[in-house]
Order: C-alpha cells, then sequence, then structure tokens
C-alpha cells in the first residue's frame, strides 16, 4: 500500500498544477499565508511548549498540597489559584495538558488512520463482492494478532503452538465464512459496515471495564478503549464521500488509463475529501478529551494526583459556583486549544483544497 | 431500490444476533453481579437470589433461554435491579421521555447546525463565518455537564423562570433541550461548512451559476443537497443517540429517560436491562445507517442503489 | 425541496416552542407545587429529595437506604421508633412482655392495627410475612437479620421444612410470640428501626401471582396495601414517589402531611440547585463544595446531624508489608484526621480513633489511637523500612468519587511527607470495587459501614474471623471469643465492657485505619418542623408538618 509522500508531485492529477509545485508544497504556502490558521498554530505549539516545560519553572509541583490553604483564588502566589486542597492550578493545568494533549492527538490519530483506511476501503469497494483470499487472510492475521495478545497479556507465557493454531483455524473460518457470504452475494460494504454497526451497538462501559479485567491498567487501554469508538463515524463519513465522489469523470479517467485501486483511493480521492475529514478529525479531539475523564471515571486512565484537563473541567463544573477559578480557566485553556485547532483545521481544509487553488 | 432495502433489512438479523450474542457473554465476564452489595450476601441467600432467577443454570442454557424468550414471546426478561418491573416495561416506560427529549433537541440542533454552517461556508473567511463558527464552537468547547447547570444557574434559579430539574410540563422540556440541542448544532455547523465548501466549487455549481440560477437557489437546492452528506453520515449515528437519551442531560435535569438505564443498567450488572437496552440501540443504528445509506443515494444522483 | 424540509423544521420548532410556552413557572402544575384539596385548602405537602430510585417498594424485597426511607412512611412494623432518641416505642403492638431469661418476646397486637385497605392485622399475618421472608425460593437479601429466631436460620436455608418448627407462634388472634435463640439485648432495636421486620400484606400480594414471586404487580399505586401513617399515590420511575395520608392507620390523629413526595436524586448537585428554586424541602445530601457556602449564605437551611457510621481504611493483612502490625501502626498514626475533616470533608464530621462510635446506645469506646508521628516513624523503621526505604508497591483503593478522592489524595500526601513511604492510588467503578473487596485484592481499601441499628454490635461483630464483611483476613481467636462472649451476656454493662475490650484489640491490632465518623450533611427548608436529628437518620414521618406562615410574606430565598 503506498503512502502518500509529502513532496512528491502528482503528475496524473486532472485539474491543473502550476509546474514545479506539488500539493503539499503549495499547500503550505497557502496556510501560511492564512493569518488566522497561523495564529491557531503558534498557539497550539505555544501551549504544547508550555505544557511541557512550564511545570519545570514553576515552584510548584502538581502534587503538592497545602490544605490549611484550600482553595484560594488567583493570586500573586498563584496565579490561577488553587483547588479544594490547596494544590497550584496553573501546574496542574499544564501538567494535566500534557495527558489531554497527548491522548487527544494519539487517539484522534489512531482513530483517523483507522477510520480512513476503513471508510474508504469499504466506499470504493461498495460493490464489490466478497473475495475468499482477502476474508482469509485478514481473518488468520486478526487470530494470530489476538492470541498474541492473549499470550502476553493474559496467560503471561508465550505459546507458539497457540498462535500457530489459532491463526490455523481464524485462517479456514475466515475462508469458510467467506465463501458463504460469497455465494449469498453480500459486498464488501455490506460486510464491513454492518461490522461497523455491531461496534456502534456493544455497550462501552461493559467492553472498558473487561478490557481492564483482562489487560490490567495500562495506558495503551486507553488509546485502544478510545480508539474503539472513535473511528466509527470517521469511517461512516469518508465512506459516505467516497461513494459521492466514485462516479465522477476525473476517478473514472483515473480507472481508464489503469490506475491502482490503492493508488485511485489515496491519490485522488482521499485528497477530494479532506474537508469532512479534517473537521470531524477536529471535532473528535474534544470528544476524546472528554471521554478521557469518563475512562479515568471507570478507572482506566490517569491516575490522581495526576490529572487531565477533563477531569479539571468535570471537577470545576462541581464547584463553579464557589470556586470559579477552578471551572474558569480549565475550561479557557480547553476552549482556546479547541478554536485553535479548528483555525488551522479550517486553514489546513482550505491550503489542501485542489479546486478552490484556483479561485 | 426495494431489492436494495430488503436485502438491508435480512442483514439486520445476523447483526442484531451478533449484538445480543456478544454482549450476553460479555456481560457475564464482568467483575461483580447483581447482587453484588456493600453489605455481603451469605453464599445461601446468594444462591436462592440466583435459583430465583435462573442464574444457577449452565450459561449456554441461560443464553438459550434468554433467546426462546426474546424470539417466541419478545419478552426481555424481568430486571435485576427494579425487582417489579420487566425490562418491556421500563423501555415502554422510558423511550417516549427520551424520544420526546431527542427529537426537540434534533429540531434545534439542523435548524442552528445547517443555518450556521451554511452562513459559514458562503460566507467563507469572513466576519461572519468566524462569528458562526466561533457560535458553533462554543457548543463543542462547553460540554453539556457545563452548560447544563449553567443555564439552570442562570434562567431558573436567577431568573425564576424555570424549575431547576423535573419533567412535567411542557415548560420543563425546554432548557434540556436547549443544553443537548446546542451540542449537536455544533457539529452539524461545522459539518455543514466542511461539506458546503467542498461542494461549492464543484463544476455543477459553477454550471448553475453560469447558467444564472439564482444565489439562493444555487445555495440551496444544489450545493446544500451535496454539502450535508458528512452531516448525514454523522446524524445515523447521532440520531439514534440522541433519541435513546442522553445520560447527562437527563441526571442533570432528574428526567426518567432511557439514558439513564443504559448507564445505570451496566453499572447495576442488571444483565436482562443491559441487554434489552443494547437491543434497542442496536436496531435503531442498524435502521437509521440504512435510512442514512438510502438518503445518501438519494441526494447524489450519480449513485444507483445495487 | 430542501427549502420544504427547512420550511418544515421551522415549523415543526415554533410549534414546539409554542406548546412549551415561554413564561414564568406556574403553580400548580409544576410536579412540585402543593395541589388544592377538596376542601379548597392547600394541601399540606413535603417534597423530599431521595437519593437513588428505589429497586421495589416490596419491604422484603429492597436493600437500600433510598428504599428505607420510602419504606418507613408506608409501612410500620410491631415497634416503632421515638423521633427524637430511636428508642422501641409501641406501634402494631401496643406492649410486649419479654421472659427472664431474654429468650421469648410476647407481642399484644393492637385492636385497630389495621391495612390500609381497612382489614384488620393479625398475629398470623406477622407469621406469615416472615415466612415469605425467610423461604428460600423467595430469595430475600435481607433474611438474615431474621436469623435470630429460633430455627430461623435452617429454615431460610432450607435445612428445616416444617415452619412451626420457627420460633414465631400466633397465640391468638392478637398475641405473637417470637422466640430467639440467644438473649440478644438489641432485638426489640432492629425490630423497631430494620423494614426486614415489617409485615405485608398477603392477602394482596397473592391477588397479583405467587408470594413468592419477586416480580408482582403489588407495590404499584392501585394495587398496594400497607399498614404506616401513608399509603402509596403515584409511583412515577425516576421521577417522583406521592404518598398520601392513610385514613386506616391506627395513629391517623397524629399524621400532620396530607402528602409526602419523594424524588430520586442521584446527582447531589443537581438535587440542590433544585431545593435552591424551592422545589424541595429536604435535599437527601449537599455537595461538599456547598457546605460554606450554606453556611454563610443559608445558615438555617443547612442540617449537620451525627449519624451512625465510620468512614475507614480496610487493610489487606494478608499483603506484605500489611501483615506487620507495626506497619498498619505506623500508616494509622501518620494520618492527620482533623486536618482531613477540616480542610477536605468540610462538614463537621469527627476524626475517629476508634472503631466503634462513640455515644452508640450508651457506649463509648475507651481504647483510642495514640502515639505521634515520631512513634509512627519508630515503628516503620522497625519493621524495616527507615523513612520508607525498601517500601514495596503499594496500592489505595477506592471506588470513582470525588470526595473518596480526595481523602485519598491527602492520605497519599500524608503518608509521603510524614514517613516517606509512597502509595498508588488505584479507583474502580462500584461493583468492581465490591468484587476486589469480596477477593481481597487489594492492599489498602477506603470503606464506610453505616449502622442498621442503634447498637455497638454492628460495628464490632464484621471484625470476627470468617464475617462476610470482614475482607482483611484479619483472625484474632481472643476477639471471636469476645464477640461470642458479648451476645450471651446478662446486661449492657457486662457486655459493654466485654465491648472495650474488643475496641482495644482493634486498635492495637489495626485491620483497619479508622478516619472519621459520619455526619449527615443535607439541606433542608427551616418551615419543616417535628423533625429531629437522629443517629441512623431516621425520621418518622408522622411527626413532620410544614409550618405555615402568613400569606404576605413571601418566600425570598
Amino acid at each position: 500500500m503506498p503512502t502518500i509522500l509529502p513532496t512528491e508531485p502528482i503528475p496524473d492529477e486532472p485539474m491543473e498544477l502550476e509546474q514545479g509545485s506539488s500539493l503539499w508544497r503549495d499547500a503550505w504556502h497557502r496556510l501560511s499565508k492564512n493569518k488566522i490558521a497561523v495564529f491557531g498554530g503558534v498557539t497550539l505549539i505555544v501551549l504544547t511548549i508550555a505544557c511541557i516545560f512550564g511545570p519545570l519553572l514553576s515552584s510548584y509541583s502538581y502534587e503538592d498540597q497545602n490544605l490549611n490553604l484550600g482553595a484560594s483564588a488567583p493570586s500573586m502566589s498563584h496565579w490561577l489559584g488553587t483547588d479544594t486542597l490547596g494544590r497550584d492550578l496553573l501546574v496542574r493545568l499544564l501538567v494535566g495538558g500534557r495527558i489531554s494533549i497527548g491522548v487527544g492527538l494519539c487517539a484522534t490519530l489512531v482513530a483517523l488512520t483507522i477510520g480512513v483506511v476503513y471508510g474508504a476501503t469499504a466506499g470504493f469497494f461498495a460493490d464489490s463482492k466478497i473475495s475468499i483470499k482477502w476474508m482469509a487472510i485478514l481473518s488468520g492475521v486478526a487470530g494470530v494478532f489476538i492470541s498474541i495478545i492473549l499470550c502476553f497479556f493474559v496467560f503471561h507465557q508465550w505459546s507458539f503452538g497457540l498462535v500457530f493454531k489459532s491463526g490455523l483455524i481464524a485462517l479456514t473460518g475466515g475462508a469458510l465464512m467467506g465463501a458463504v457470504l460469497k455465494k449469498i452475494g453480500v459486498t464488501v460494504d455490506e460486510l464491513m459496515m454492518r461490522i461497523v454497526d455491531i461496534m456502534y451497538a456493544l455497550p462501552f462501559t461493559i467492553f472498558v471495564i473487561l478490557l481492564m479485567v483482562f489487560f490490567g491498567r495500562n495506558i495503551v487501554l486507553l488509546f485502544v478503549a478510545i480508539g474503539a469508538v472513535e473511528w466509527l463515524t470517521m469511517a461512516r463519513i469518508v465512506r459516505g464521500q467516497i461513494m459521492s465522489i466514485k462516479k465522477m469523470e476525473f476517478i473514472e479517467a483515473a480507472r481508464s488509463i489503469g490506475l491502482g485501486k490503492s493508488r485511485i483511493i489515496f491519490r485522488h480521492m482521499i485528497p477530494n475529501v479532506l474537508g469532512p475529514i479534517i473537521v470531524y478529525t477536529t471535532l473528535t479531539i474534544p470528544a476524546v478529551m472528554l471521554l478521557e475523564a469518563f475512562l479515568s471515571f471507570l478507572g482506566l486512565g490517569v491516575q490522581p494526583p495526576l490529572s487531565s484537563w477533563g477531569v479539571l473541567i468535570k471537577d470545576g463544573a462541581e464547584k463553579m459556583e464557589e470556586f470559579w477559578w477552578l471551572l474558569v480557566f480549565p475550561g479557557t485553556i480547553f476552549s482556546l486549544t479547541l478554536f485553535s485547532l479548528n483555525f488551522l483545521g479550517d486553514g489546513l481544509r482550505d491550503a489542501l483544497d485542489v479546486r478552490s487553488s484556483k479561485d | 431500490m426495494f431489492r436494495f432495502i430488503a436485502r438491508r433489512l435480512l442483514q439486520i438479523i445476523p447483526v442484531l444476533w451478533f449484538i445480543v450474542t456478544a454482549t450476553f457473554f460479555m456481560i457475564r465476564f464482568v467483575p461483580g453481579g447483581p447482587f453484588t452489595a456493600e453489605k455481603a450476601v451469605t453464599p445461601e441467600i446468594l444462591r436462592n437470589l440466583e435459583a430465583h432467577y435462573g442464574l444457577d443454570k449452565p450459561l449456554y442454557q441461560q443464553y438459550f433461554d434468554y433467546m426462546g424468550n426474546l424470539l417466541l414471546h419478545g419478552d426481555l426478561g424481568p430486571s435485576f435491579k427494579y425487582a417489579s418491573r420487566t425490562v418491556n416495561e421500563i423501555i415502554a416506560d422510558k423511550l417516549p421521555v427520551s424520544i420526546e427529549l431527542g427529537a426537540i433537541s434534533l429540531g434545534i440542533a439542523l435548524v442552528f447546525g445547517l443555518i450556521l454552517g451554511v452562513i459559514a461556508a458562503i460566507k467563507r473567511n469572513s466576519f461572519f463565518d468566524y462569528l458562526a463558527s466561533s457560535v458553533a464552537m462554543i457548543g463543542i468547547c462547553v460540554p453539556t455537564f457545563v452548560l447544563g447547570p449553567l443555564l439552570v444557574l442562570f434562567f431558573a434559579i436567577h431568573l425564576g423562570w424555570f424549575n431547576a430539574s423535573g419533567w412535567y410540563t411542557n415548560i420543563d422540556r425546554i432548557l434540556p433541550s436547549a443544553t443537548l440541542g446546542m451540542v449537536y448544532a455544533a457539529y452539524v455547523a461545522r459539518l455543514t461548512r466542511g461539506g458546503m465548501l467542498e461542494v461549492l466549487n464543484q463544476d455543477y455549481i459553477r454550471t448553475a451559476r453560469a447558467k444564472g440560477a439564482s444565489e439562493f437557489r444555487v445555495i440551496f437546492r444544489h450545493a446544500l443537497r451535496g454539502g450535508i452528506l458528512p452531516v448525514i453520515s454523522f446524524l445515523g449515528p447521532a440520531i439514534a443517540g440522541i433519541l435513546t437519551g442522553s445520560f447527562v442531560i437527563e441526571t442533570i435535569f432528574q428526567i426518567p429517560g432511557l439514558g439513564r438505564e443504559f448507564v445505570n443498567s451496566a453499572f447495576n450488572r442488571d444483565y436482562t436491562l443491559v441487554l434489552g437496552t443494547v437491543i434497542l440501540y442496536a436496531s435503531l443504528i442498524v435502521t437509521l445507517n440504512l435510512i442514512v445509506d438510502v438518503v445518501q443515494v438519494w441526494l447524489n444522483p450519480k449513485l444507483k442503489f445495487e | 425541496m430542501i427549502r420544504r424540509f427547512f420550511a418544515s423544521f421551522l415549523s415543526i420548532i415554533a410549534v414546539a416552542l409554542f406548546l412549551t410556552g415561554c413564561g414564568k413557572r406556574n403553580s400548580g402544575s409544576s410536579g412540585y407545587d402543593a395541589p388544592i384539596g377538596e376542601d379548597g385548602k392547600k394541601l399540606m405537602v413535603y417534597n423530599a429529595g431521595n437519593g437513588a430510585e428505589p429497586q421495589d417498594l416490596d419491604p422484603q424485597v429492597v436493600t437500600g437506604v433510598p428504599e428505607h426511607n420510602l419504606l418507613m412512611t408506608l409501612f410500620e412494623g410491631l415497634v416503632s421508633e421515638d423521633p427524637q432518641t430511636l428508642e422501641p416505642v409501641p406501634s402494631m403492638a401496643e406492649s410486649w412482655d419479654v421472659s427472664d431469661d431474654g429468650l421469648v418476646y410476647t407481642f399484644h397486637l393492637r385492636e385497630n392495627a389495621k391495612w390500609s385497605n381497612g382489614e384488620r392485622i393479625f398475629a398470623e399475618d406477622f407469621v406469615q410475612s416472615y415466612k415469605r421472608m425467610l423461604t428460600p425460593a423467595f430469595a430475600a437479601e435481607y433474611s438474615y437479620l431474621l436469623w435470630f429466631v429460633v430455627g430461623a436460620e435452617d429454615y431460610n436455608k432450607g435445612k428445616l421444612d416444617d415452619y412451626s418448627k420457627v420460633g414465631f407462634k400466633a397465640l391468638d388472634e392478637q398475641t405473637l410470640q417470637v422466640t430467639l435463640n440467644n438473649p440478644t439485648p438489641f432485638f426489640l432495636r432492629i425490630l423497631a428501626s430494620h423494614y426486614a421486620w415489617y409485615p405485608v400484606p398477603l392477602k394482596v400480594i397473592a391477588q397479583f401471582g405467587s408470594l413468592t414471586d419477586k416480580s408482582t404487580r403489588w407495590t404499584q399505586p392501585g394495587n398496594m396495601v400497607s399498614n404506616g401513617p401513608f399509603q402509596l399515590k403515584e409511583w412515577s420511575p425516576n421521577q417522583r414517589i406521592v404518598m398520601e395520608r392513610n385514613p386506616h392507620y391506627w395513629d391517623a390523629a397524629t399524621v400532620k402531611l396530607d402528602q409526602v413526595r419523594y424524588y430520586p436524586t442521584e446527582d447531589i448537585s443537581s438535587e440542590e440547585r433544585t431545593f435552591r428554586t424551592g422545589q424541595l424541602d429536604k435535599t437527601n445530601e449537599l455537595p461538599n463544595a456547598k457546605i460554606d457556602a450554606y453556611r454563610k449564605n443559608f445558615p438555617e437551611s443547612l442540617r449537620i446531624e451525627p449519624y451512625l457510621g465510620i468512614y475507614y481504611y480496610r487493610l489487606n493483612v494478608t499483603r506484605p508489608p500489611l501483615d506487620d502490625k507495626r506497619v498498619r501502626k505506623a500508616l494509622a498514626l501518620a494520618i492527620d484526621r482533623e486536618s482531613i475533616v477540616r480542610n477536605v470533608t468540610r462538614g463537621g464530621q469527627d476524626p475517629a480513633y476508634a472503631v466503634s462510635y462513640p455515644g452508640t446506645a450508651g457506649y463509648t469506646p475507651r481504647a483510642q489511637l495514640s502515639g505521634d508521628l515520631a512513634e509512627a516513624k519508630r515503628l516503620l523503621a522497625a519493621a524495616g523500612f527507615p523513612n520508607g526505604e525498601n517500601w514495596p508497591h503499594v496500592e489505595l483503593l477506592y471506588n470513582t468519587s470525588e470526595n473518596h478522592r480526595a481523602i485519598a489524595e491527602a492520605i497519599q500526601q500524608m503518608w509521603r511527607t510524614n514517613l516517606g513511604v509512597d502509595v498508588q492510588l488505584t479507583n474502580q467503578e462500584w461493583k468492581v470495587y465490591l468484587d476486589s473487596q469480596d477477593n481481597q485484592d487489594y492492599w489498602v481499601q477506603r470503606a464506610g459501614w453505616i449502622a442498621d441499628y442503634v447498637d455497638p454490635n454492628v460495628f464490632l461483630e464484621i471484625w470476627t474471623t470468617g464475617n462476610l464483611n470482614n475482607d482483611t483476613g484479619w483472625s484474632n481467636a481472643e476477639y471471636d471469643q469476645l464477640a461470642a462472649a458479648a451476645l450471651a451476656a446478662k446486661n449492657d454493662t457486662e457486655r459493654y465492657e466485654i465491648y472495650q475490650r474488643m475496641d482495644a484489640i482493634l486498635v492495637d491490632e489495626l485491620p483497619v485505619i479508622p478516619i472519621y465518623y459520619y455526619k449527615r450533611v443535607y439541606a433542608m427548608n427551616p418551615k419543616v418542623k417535628g423533625y429531629w436529628p437522629t443517629l441512623l437518620d431516621n425520621h418518622p414521618l408522622k411527626y413532620i408538618y410544614i409550618e405555615e406562615e402568613p400569606e404576605a410574606a413571601a418566600e425570598t430565598e
């Protein structure tokens, strides 16, 4: 599967492109001219740097309590005030930002990758019949993968026999199922989208608790749990978009000159549906940050005295009338991040818009 | 088209079967059971309890019993937590409340979301765009558990216009619907803007403009049709979620809807209620995604039902 | 097309807004305001927040605190509670005799003991009610509260089939005899305070299905019959439960309220806001953050009352390093309880230095946890962890809640600064947490114990070997012997002396670290009268009333 190399020109792009420039170089050029997007990007970078290095400069630590001080309003010694246990809110915000930005970006990236690849595949192969070969291979790989995870996390011992056997069973099972599905005429898209339907409907709380029962409280699980839900809508949106442009002239043209399928998908189709993808990505990040707060309710995620923006906002919301700063500052920094992300996202979308570049 | 829909309806059966089966077994592996309590129950009493609810039988037997009752009688079983009520009753009781809340919120979300999104798209990168986008962003940045209490503090406690909680008269519908609608409006607005921008530069829009169609007609007749595609994709699962209730909103406003049961049944390990709510949600998801797919084809003349 | 689509949505919204109307909250139909009675006067209504939605209203099925409040409004047992002291007072039984050996109780039922449908209650009703409770197939969770009675445990466990061998006898229509296994000194207090001992209307239940079926509809409004001061009028799940006067109640003249309405309010912040709009007369709880604000702004509405319960940390004595008594004591001594109750819980709680609650039915533990930080450090060093060196991995487990987290964070910090030991905080969702407790899969676990009846026995019996609520792995032969001896003690003086020795063992061995004694903190409309603080937070509804005020004095809140 070829990946998009940022500097590689796209010669067969049916739209006219100025000579010697590439999609990405052009995009960068346009992006840097978009003031509000640049502002968003700079803010994000500043915030990230502040979160990483800020706590080192402060004389307070995120966990040092001063019970007698308790919740105090912003002052010269505590710029953003203190929480009910007398901890400096600024440091806690910055340290929490490491978690939230990290989780927000990584988990969204996971969701984005799975969602885009999955949705694009389903949309492109909407009418294709299932291939027994692919079903068998994918199912076999999944079987091997799952049994390796089981070996490491649940049984705590490596067993080649188990992995081999489960791989083989999954391979045959996949082939058989593929044969049956092919016989009754199920398409690739139908199978893939029904799997998405199933993933939507499985009870998330129970899924998360089970994850922790089997794998312990591992930070990786946080991404697994978030990734497992957040890619679904992304996949549906990408699929819908891909299907809507599949019959357009430039795609037909690309097909007629005999380009490979993955090349058509990733070079020609995805760039043309980037807008909704970017928009939904910027919507996913806040959702992920708040989902992290829910997961920490279930015991997955960061443990106190560490905190995250989601948790801080949740705590602040409970006390907003008494200690306004506990909600206002976390809320502000959260909003500032999201606004910047959206401005950057919008700018990026504009910059990557191959069609509007002619305007 | 009829063939397409019939085919998809048939596919619902294996999907639902898989979801029910997977949930049935998943929930049994979760630590703690319906009768786990802080004051420990003696082993004898626990055995009596399990026998009373048939939980002492082998798991596969319980599964076949459950499926049998479900398929033959449409019976979702008794709730373990709410002893005198069945799952069917609980859903029948609470679903209408959630649908009412959801429908009003959805209306608010679509009206405000589409208007804001369209304005932002056609006035792209202007002051109006930033204003509309910022209003939409507030819906995303302010989570419901902050917005709900804020609205209550201002409108119910400060101004005294509403009750702080409850679901008795029509006036009690306003604050919760506004809170829930705001969030979805934000999503709709952002997705509409994104979708519209994709479309506004398409050749057929240029063609329409060139033919001298009015700007209003171009936007609402031609552009919106393609522009709301991402919104439609998003709406399938979103409507399923919004109709089955929102846990946060229902808790903040003390609304007797189904959303609380979704979350609480899992926490209570109320096995049958979990399954009942999952079956309901799954059916909605599958049906709505089917409708979305139909609408998508209908909105895009280049696609055909196959 | 699209325009039509738009237009239809706009009209839906318009209709919705029209239907909902945009005026001021109008009274009468809001679901909270008092309705007008038949005589044209406003009914006296008491609106109370009540925690979670009840499981059911069958006293033999339910197990929780919210249910308790509802059931004590609807039902009454053989004896009932004094509204101020909670001492047993006559109820369905107008008098009772106790045999000299303390084993046989004879209750004399009053002639006007009636169900709310007007039918009389006979001694046999009690005998048969308890039979239902003890029937194995019915699987009542609180049936063990009846095990004090001869044969009850065996019958409940299915070892005894003949119910006539169980110690409940109806000597005649109005005389009930109960025979106990041991002279249980607190028997009458359990009887007065616990709903497991309420009678149930078996004739009515039988109309709706089998007596041993939990899922019948007899607890629905219209079907339900009870014997307390109020009867069920409306039950809207997750919304409200309305009760009205029971005209057939034996003491109906004392009852002042016309209606009692309970609102299940799981979210205590939302409940507090609902209180502030005047919709509720009483909240079930008050968020910690609000306590100081109420002290300042609405002191007349703030209620802080003693509550018979203790907040403590369980220690798993089977896991090193907690298997060492010195380590347990060092950890216990290094907690600044005064600071926790003053700065973290903030609800006027009392720091706990012993396990029993001071002043429980006249009992106050003499043995107190004592020692300073230097002592704690010395003990820790003696156990092989000087200044926390070599300290192994230890986790502090709590169920997810902001209050528990704040306390755990404070204690984690105290242990770190005072002893140099590091513990990890772990939170779990409620049932997972209970599962960890049952399987003893923890190091340190936050827990609490709330008494069901007023007697020091409640706090001490759970630490005996094999008690299902022990869960620490701690076992002490002397302690077990004392516990058995206490139940056989002739009088309370003798019994309390035994309890003193048990309390002394607990603060020496420390399988649990006491932290603070609970307080009930909530908000209540100052117009509510006939309401006294009690140790169990039980407030018999028949005495409660709302003070009328002159029309002119409008609500200022």
